[in-house]
């Protein structure tokens, strides 16, 4: 087995930015109003009432500084230049060709509210990455303004309630049901769009039963939202006939197609019967995810749900590309604008760059490379698959437990993710809420990986798993040769003691420790 | 033997036998017999059909620049738009910041290895908490309206009140956000919207409108300064009083660039401020650079209401070193699902980092002199557009880098001067004669430090040379 | 925080010998006589001994002999014995053991559900308790998942007790040991306790698990209120989660007992079967129930009052059913159970029903008949 590499992370020790620098200096100058500017409009422009007196407390550091000190940031962060099998999310190469156009004045400098005679090479983009995500899923019209998955969930619950609300059955339909291991951004976008939730729970199977659905959905029904598969690897074969439940009720079904890594070019969620779907180009889609945005949740839906879609949207007439506005049954702006376009323009390289061979290809990687891990974890004492009982083969990432080697020495999970880094290996994921399994942990290889990036990750987990039964204190104490020590999340809940800015800091921790903050 | 594809640069595993070597391992005898869950009939009938691959980095670059070039941008011309997005300078640095692999690539890890990136997301909040003069600023939420919805649905929940009171000359891209925050009226959590009148002579606020709807029903308040429409509001300590008296929140929308020259909101009264991070170092991005701030004092009563990621200093196992991590955050849709504080996901992070660089290379003179020169040069542009005959600043000397312009006098629509402009390489402002037809014939022009007073002439020159 | 130890010397002895518990002498002797080996105290000695190689030197006040101080021999533990009356053998030696640990302080008992409600009935204000697990029903939310797991979790205490999360609602539970011979399960619940929670923190970024169960119930307990039908008998179940409805109208609840509620007034206290069907007459009945804790219990533990005639004037349909999400997902089988003493009825109880978890929020869950 691959030995585990040496690593240490940057430890730059590197001060607050607020401590840097000294009265006076500067890293960016502007120029004073030009002479004719000056005399023609005088001084006091700010009534005295509303002027600034004080000067913020910033700090005043060179170009230079300010550029040595973020590079030190970045150089303490490990983001992925490690191997980062971080399930759920789908790790991608990040294109640095579709990054650099993305930069061009073409596109950064470009106003979302210049005449579309001016936008046409963006809107040509747009509307052609829209065409593919219609051909991907079989649904009739996308929209990018979603800022995100979440927002792209919020997007469903917004057009379900002006789709409902254009029946007259708002005020009957108030529901939305979904499944407990759905992900959270599901049931909270519904709650706040002002639906009732309803959670439905794992049964035997590790799914949801076809029965519970049915006795959950009725007339007060506005919506199912679920994922498949989830985010244990298992795919639910009643789907078909969860849609129809949901349409006998009368109600939408919408597809989170955040785990489409594994089925992309393999299922059509019209096909499946949904009515509505949801894509992550920074996930699926090779848009770069950015420490957590700016992403895009591509929602997409039937043709009888589009005139219900926030507007803009783009159309294409005769070659020419516009944005139509005039939508009178739209939900509303969900976001303002029509979404983050340079992320939309990535996520269209990406396509391109994939075609449907690559695509395909690609989902084939992710199942088999998943499946390949799995048998390697098994080999590891103490790892426990989740749903233990049921054997058949997992789709593009398997949700795993420590729960008996925790049992058995005390190290869990959380300890784990804070060893791996030592080794150079990106902390895994664990699961979103609830824990349904102790311990929880959710690899996923995608297509990126090489097989042996996923060996040496498997590597450090059983090296780990070693050190918890010879020498627990050390993964427990972990880490050790990263930027700092073990952050102390104490002060986290405490009104006291957390501090969210310099100025709460100095209030509540004083200057000495300030000092000591450096 | 057929002729196997190439391997795709960027999958491993596409390499020659890769896959069968993992099958072999796991004894499948093929890739189907891995998806042994999916059944048959689920398989999609329609063929995928999808543009031709362009696996080639040379051919991809082609493309993508072929099609970026069609744009037109506003590097090569010259424009004042605004309205929700703006033109300002972004630091070269900034780019080179944003741009770094580890931090674009980065998901999450733990806090020890996002260390770097934890520290610059705490540094955005601590400078723009410096520039509001508050003790606790949210990482940015996906745009200022919805920040703003944010802050109203945290002020509801505080107040248990469900009504807003908001400006009539509300920019209505952004309240068409806070109208979908706040949920139909066949919800039971619909939050009503209410506008509250404008001084005619002004844009300002009208005191008296305000007064006369707030009452024991209303959560809050919710006005910005600068306005949509550019409008500095002189009233608002005032319609802050006025506020608390009435048991509601006041929330703000500012700009932070105009923090350099106008009074902090956590010195006049506000109690949740919004306000947009794009002009902190953002490109325009086709829109795709906004996001937004939430920010309040450090009083439990807000922070346990907060819907996103809160980045806290906290102490590490080492004695005297500091690290960071999030406070509060059981209370995140992460942490509680439907349970939780509305809901939050992937955001617009990247744009705290971004504007980290940026507040620390302006510092405290960088921002009192971008203020000073960009009202300066709005103002100087009123001067010379008033001068273009037909042509009339609806209210001049009271705003801050926008400001309306009205065309009635000329006898032309703004589509049609916006035209004549733009095949002159000017890109006039945002047409609000449809949105608020009472100003007749007028648009919402947008000066900040990028236009030098000669493109300001050139403007104001070629306005004139259109109407003649 | 002052750790005190007490052993229950007799805890666990019938479940290897298949007695299913011990609660009496004459069980014990059976059991001693069956052959069976004491548990308790090598389990706390487990317990200790990871406490001992992570704290050295932690204090410890111990009951003295066979009771607590035996048991920690050796350890590298400041072990100081309690003061008390001669042994008798008996529930009293536990009771005034935890009564000597004083105010404030953490006991730490090996033993078993029995045990446990010994422990709870004496103590102290302001004391917590956490189970060495070594009886053979641990049906209380008090026991650590192994003495290991309780051993660490008290280290971490001392440690810091920040890393540790409380609850104030632990339920202490005990099934009747001659029904459970006799091949019925009937846990019973015997009231709530301060106890440690051994959860690992959770990926701290994504959110810790802290949750204000509590509020939430308390919230969906006022909608359940505030959606009261005029003119309905509403029998309110015992347990915190079903009692937060009658805590929702201004009252506070019988945790332990049966209440009636009609048009939003508290009509019975702590009624009997033959009251509860006194006052539902020929009127409506809907019941607001709780969960019990692992098993999933609805109806026919520790709420028989609640009886078949009333059970099935208020159907499926009529049943309310209150509990945190966090219960339910540490049920045993996602699945409540029933059992009213009517198979038929029992059959007819099962499909689905919503458990309100919070104010608007609810989980689908199966009804099955024990």
């Amino acid at each position: 087995m691959t030995a585990p590499r040496e690593f240490h992370a940057a430890r730059w020790n590197e001060p607050l930015v607020m401590q840097l620098g000294r009265p006076g200096a500067r890293g960016q100058l502007f120029p004073a109003p030009e002479p004719e500017v000056a005399e023609a409009v005088g001084e006091g422009l700010i009534p005295a009432a509303v002027a600034r007196k004080d000067r913020p407390q910033l700090p005043e550091i060179t170009e230079f500084e300010a550029q040595r000190h973020y590079l030190h940031l970045s150089q303490m962060t490990l983001g992925m230049m490690g191997i980062s099998l971080f399930g759920t999310c789908t790790m991608k190469y990040n294109s640095k060709t579709a990054e650099y156009a993305a930069q061009r004045p073409e596109l950064a400098e470009v106003h979302p509210y210049q005449h579309p005679d001016t936008l046409q090479g963006v809107l040509s983009i747009l509307h052609e990455f829209d065409q593919i995500l219609r051909a991907l899923s079989g649904m009739d019209q996308f929209v990018f303004q979603a800022g995100g998955g979440a927002d792209a969930a919020y997007t469903m619950a917004a057009v379900a309630r002006a789709y409902w609300a254009d029946r007259g059955q708002l005020g009957q339909r108030t529901e939305m049901v979904t499944s407990i291991q759905a992900h959270p951004c599901n049931p909270a976008t519904a709650a706040a769009a002002g639906f009732r939730v309803i959670n439905l729970p794992l049964e035997e199977k590790g799914y949801p039963s076809l029965q519970a659905l049915q006795a959950a959905v009725g007339p007060n029904t506005a919506l199912v939202m679920i994922n498949n598969p989830d985010d244990m690897g298992i795919y639910n074969p009643e789907i078909r006939e969860w849609t129809k439940a949901a349409h006998a009720a009368g109600a939408l079904i919408f597809y989170d197609h955040a785990n489409f890594n594994g089925v992309m070019g393999k299922l059509s969620a019209r096909e499946l019967g949904f009515d509505a779907c949801m894509f992550m180009l920074h996930k699926t889609f090779g848009a770069p995810k950015a420490g957590g945005g700016p992403a895009v949740g591509a929602y997409g839906c039937t043709a009888e749900l589009a005139p219900y879609l926030p507007a803009p949207v783009v159309l294409e007439r005769a070659g020419h590309y516009l944005l139509d506005h005039d939508r009178p049954k739209s939900c509303g702006k969900i976001r303002e604008f029509w979404g983050n376009v340079p992320q939309v323009v990535k996520a269209w390289a990406w396509a391109r760059a994939m075609g449907a061979e690559g695509i395909r290809l690609a989902s084939d990687i992710s199942v088999v490379a998943n499946n390949y891990m799995d048998r390697k974890l098994a080999e590891i004492p103490g790892l426990q698959r989740s749903h233990d009982n049921i054997a058949v083969r997992r789709m593009e990432m398997t949700r795993w437990s420590l729960g008996p080697l925790k049992e058995e020495t005390g190290v869990g999970t959380v300890d784990f993710a804070n060893r791996m880094a030592d080794y150079g290996i990106d902390p895994w994921w664990m699961s979103h809420e609830p824990w349904i399994v102790p311990e929880p942990f959710t690899p996923e290889a995608g297509e990126l990986w090489s097989k042996e990036d996923i060996d040496a990750w498997i590597a450090v987990v059983a090296r780990i798993a070693r050190e918890a039964r010879e020498c627990p204190e050390k993964v427990r104490t972990a880490p050790h040769n990263q930027p700092v020590a073990q952050v102390k999340g104490e002060v986290f809940d405490d009104p006291a003691r957390w501090a969210m800015t310099w100025r709460a800091f100095l209030r509540k921790h004083g200057a000495e420790a300030a000092r000591g903050a450096a | 033997m057929a002729s196997r594809p190439r391997a795709h640069p960027w999958m491993a595993n596409s390499a020659p036998g890769v896959l069968e070597g993992m099958l072999a391992e796991i004894g499948a005898a093929s890739v189907a017999e891995v998806f042994e869950q999916i059944p048959a009939d689920h398989y999609r009938k329609a063929p995928l059909v999808l543009p031709p691959q362009l696996a080639s980095e040379l051919e991809l670059r082609r493309e993508l620049v072929a099609r970026l070039r069609r744009n037109e941008d506003c590097e090569r011309n010259l424009s004042f738009l605004g309205a929700g997005v703006w033109q300002h300078h972004v630091p070269a640095v900034v780019d080179e910041i944003v741009g770094r692999t580890e931090f674009l690539t980065n998901v999450w890890g733990s806090y020890q290895s996002d260390h770097g990136r934890n520290q610059a997301w705490w540094e955005f909040q601590s400078q723009l908490g410096a520039l509001l003069n508050l003790d606790v600023v949210q990482l940015p939420v996906y745009s200022w309206g919805c920040a703003a919805g944010h802050a109203i649905r945290m002020a509801a929940r505080i107040t248990g009140r469900r009504k807003v009171l908001v400006p009539a000359l509300s920019d209505p891209e952004r309240l068409s956000v806070i109208r979908t925050y706040c949920e139909p009226p066949e919800m039971a959590g619909h939050i009503a919207v209410v506008t509250v009148a404008a001084d005619p002579t002004s844009g300002r606020l009208d005191l008296a409108d305000l007064r006369a709807k707030l009452g024991p029903d209303v959560a809050a308040v919710y006005f910005e300064t600068p306005a949509y429409l550019g409008t500095i509001e002189l009233g608002a300590a005032e319609i802050a009083r006025a506020a608390r008296a009435a048991g509601a929140e006041t929330i703000v929308g500012v700009d932070p660039v105009s923090l350099g020259v106008l009074a902090a909101p956590g010195d006049w009264g506000a109690d949740i401020v919004t306000g947009p991070v794009q002009p902190l170092g953002v490109h325009m991005n086709c829109g795709g650079g906004v996001g937004g701030f939430i920010a309040s004092r450090d009083e439990e009563r807000y922070v346990r209401q907060y819907n996103g990621f809160l980045v806290s200093i906290a102490p590490t196992a080492e004695p005297g070193q500091w690290g960071f991590g999030l406070a509060s955050s059981h209370q995140t849709s992460y942490g509680a699902r439907e349970h939780g504080r509305d809901w939050t996901g992937n955001s617009t992070y990247l744009w705290a980092i971004a504007g980290a660089v940026y507040m620390s290379l302006l510092g405290p003179e960088g921002f009192r002199e971008l203020g000073n020169l960009i009202v300066a040069r709005a103002r100087y542009a009123q001067r010379l557009l008033a001068a273009v005959p037909g042509v009339r600043i609806v209210w001049p000397d009271t705003t801050f880098k926008e400001f309306v312009v009205n065309f009635d006098g000329t006898g032309r629509s703004v589509a049609e001067i916006n035209d004549a402009l733009r095949a002159r390489g000017i890109f006039g402002g945002k047409d609000l004669s449809a949105e608020l037809p009472a100003l007749g014939q007028s648009a919402l022009w947008c000066v900040t430090e990028v236009h030098s007073a000669a493109d300001i002439r050139r403007a104001a020159q070629t306005l004139k040379e259109i109407l003649q | 925080m002052r750790i005190g130890l007490v052993v229950n010397p007799v805890a666990g002895l019938g479940g290897a010998v298949g007695l299913r518990g011990t609660d009496g002498p004459g069980t014990v002797a059976e059991a001693l006589r069956r052959g069976a080996v004491p548990q308790a105290g090598a389990r706390a000695r487990r317990a200790f001994g990871v406490l001992a190689a992570a704290r050295p030197g932690a204090a410890v006040a111990a009951a003295p002999g066979a009771l607590g101080a035996d048991w920690l021999a050796g350890l590298a533990l400041e072990v100081t014995p309690l003061d008390l009356p001669a042994a008798t053998g008996t529930a009293r030696d536990t009771r005034a053991a935890v009564a000597a640990m004083g105010p404030g302080a953490l006991v730490v008992f090996a033993g078993g559900d029995g045990t446990a409600r010994d422990v709870a009935a004496a103590l102290p204000p302001g004391a917590a308790m956490l189970g060495i697990p070594s009886g053979v029903k641990m049906h209380s939310g008090v026991f650590a998942v192994s003495p290991e797991a309780a051993g660490r979790l008290l280290a971490d205490i001392l440690a810091d007790p920040d890393r540790v999360a409380w609850t104030d609602e632990a339920e202490v539970a005990d099934i009747d040991e001659a029904a459970l011979r006799a091949g019925t399960i009937a846990p019973r619940l015997f009231g709530h306790a301060r106890a440690p929670l051994a959860r690992s923190r959770m990926q701290a970024a994504k959110g810790s698990p802290r949750r204000d169960d509590g509020a939430a119930l308390a919230a969906a307990a006022r909608e359940v209120a505030d959606a009261m039908a005029p003119g309905v008998l509403y029998v309110i179940g015992p347990g915190t989660s079903a009692g937060a409805v009658t805590r929702a109208l201004g009252e506070a609840p019988t945790l332990l007992g049966v209440d009636a509620v009609r048009d939003r007034r508290r009509i019975a206290r702590d009624a009997t079967a033959a009251a509860l069907e006194r006052l539902a007459g020929d009127g409506p009945v809907r019941l607001v129930l709780g969960v019990t804790g692992q098993q999933g219990f609805l109806l026919g533990r520790g709420n028989q009052q609640i009886s078949a005639p009333l059970i099935a004037r208020a159907g499926r349909e009529g049943l309310i059913v209150l509990a945190s999400e966090e219960k339910l997902r540490r049920l045993a089988q996602p699945c409540l159970w029933v059992d009213t003493g009517d198979p038929a009825l029992d059959a007819a109880l099962t499909g689905f029903v919503r458990v309100h978890t919070g104010p608007g929020r609810a989980m689908l869950m199966r009804i099955g008949a024990a």
